[in-house]
């Protein structure tokens, strides 16, 4: 008997119903990365501490903002852009020792007895109204985290040369593609250093009702 | 006679499309492996503000948390007013469920990425602050301090 031959499999569609996989994953799937601005919240306090500690007006940098999204910068009403400037020139001021006593050698701000003593004691106050628009907040907690970039920025040249800023680093320490360990581990404690010179103190009252 | 026929003037042979299907399938497992399913639709609007220093989200090991609010969207006002509204998961919320959903999110992941957690707000810029202050409330109340307030990078 004649052997039956098997009629080929006919694989010409095979192409259009992969295409149409393709398609229905290219529509359905989205490549995006998110970006924020990460801020640490406060430890909820079920009682409020009883002594708090007395901190001087002159190391506390107030900015509350009302319900017109208007801000007052130490009673002072003040537009976003000069912002950065106003905090970091109150950040970086070093008029006087820090908690250990130590002065600010690296500070460069004027010194002046009015303003904080040392970063490390400068507290920035935020204080907002239910009725502030959210955009407005994140571009004043924006503006503020971009004045202790500046200054760490600052530092981050002084110390190591130029272009290794501390966003660059930060940049390199965060990125999960670089595997040497060794230059993470020398990243990390230049970063350290640079976060405990400039300390990132925003503290956030609990907004007013109406 | 001929053995071979011989081939008239100026034919062209048929490409073969064979190996077509191989490629497109190549190029859809490329797409398979490196894109992730977008995980809930949304209900409200949703424009974030603009910031430039930002820093990215890492999602490694599933540990962030998203929580969105905003304007519900225009087919959805009748149904939940105008007000902004805290949107979990797939669902409407109110403030007072947000305990619950913190809870069930630290409970579906592994309990030595608790601690490292982020919670990254979505939040439409037009958004009033006492309903994201709601939300820091809670979160405070539950542990998880560290937040993100996701926003974009400003068109020059």
């Amino acid at each position: 008997m004649a052997k039956r031959s098997i009629p080929e499999v006919n694989a010409g569609s095979m192409a259009d119903i992969a295409f149409l996989l393709l398609i229905f994953f290219l529509v359905t799937t989205t490549i995006e990365q998110d970006n924020g601005i990460t801020r640490k919240l406060p430890r909820w306090e079920e009682v409020p501490p009883p002594n708090p500690p007395v901190i001087k007006k002159k190391n506390i940098f107030t900015v509350v903002v009302n319900k017109n999204d208007q801000m007052l910068v130490e009673d002072e009403l003040m537009e976003l852009k000069d912002l950065k400037k106003a905090a970091m020139e109150f950040i970086d001021n070093g008029g006087g020792t820090s908690a250990e006593g130590e002065k600010c050698d690296y500070c460069q701000g004027a010194r002046s007895a009015e303003s904080s003593d040392h970063p490390a004691k400068a507290i920035i106050a935020l204080k907002n109204e239910r009725e502030t628009t959210y955009s407005t907040y994140v571009s004043i907690q924006n503006e503020l985290g971009a004045a202790y970039t500046e200054l760490r920025n600052r530092e981050a040249v002084r110390m190591y040369g130029a272009g290794n800023t501390y966003t660059v680093m930060n940049a390199i320490y965060k990125d999960p593609k670089v595997k040497d360990e060794s230059l993470k581990e020398k990243l990390k404690t230049r970063l350290d250093k640079l976060k405990n010179m400039y300390p990132q103190i925003i503290s956030e009252a609990e907004s007013k009702s109406n | 006679m001929a053995k071979f026929k011989k081939k008239k003037d100026g034919e062209l042979p048929q490409a073969s499309t064979a190996a077509l299907p191989d490629i497109v399938f190549m190029l859809l497992f490329f797409f398979m492996t490196v894109t992730v399913m977008k995980d809930s639709s949304l209900l409200i609007e949703n424009k974030l503000p603009a910031a430039d220093d930002i820093e990215k989200l890492d999602r490694k090991n599933d540990k962030v948390m998203y929580i969105y609010a905003g304007k519900p969207s225009k087919e959805y006002i009748a149904q939940f007013g105008s007000e902004a509204v805290i949107q979990l998961n797939d669902k409407i919320a109110k403030p007072s469920e947000l305990k619950q959903f913190i809870h069930s999110e630290i409970a579906l992941r592994d309990e030595a990425i608790v601690p490292f957690m982020v919670t990254a707000l979505k939040v439409d810029k037009n958004t009033n602050m006492g309903l994201v202050s709601d939300i820091k409330q809670e979160l405070r109340k539950e542990n998880m301090l560290k937040i993100s307030y996701l926003s974009v990078k400003p068109a020059q």
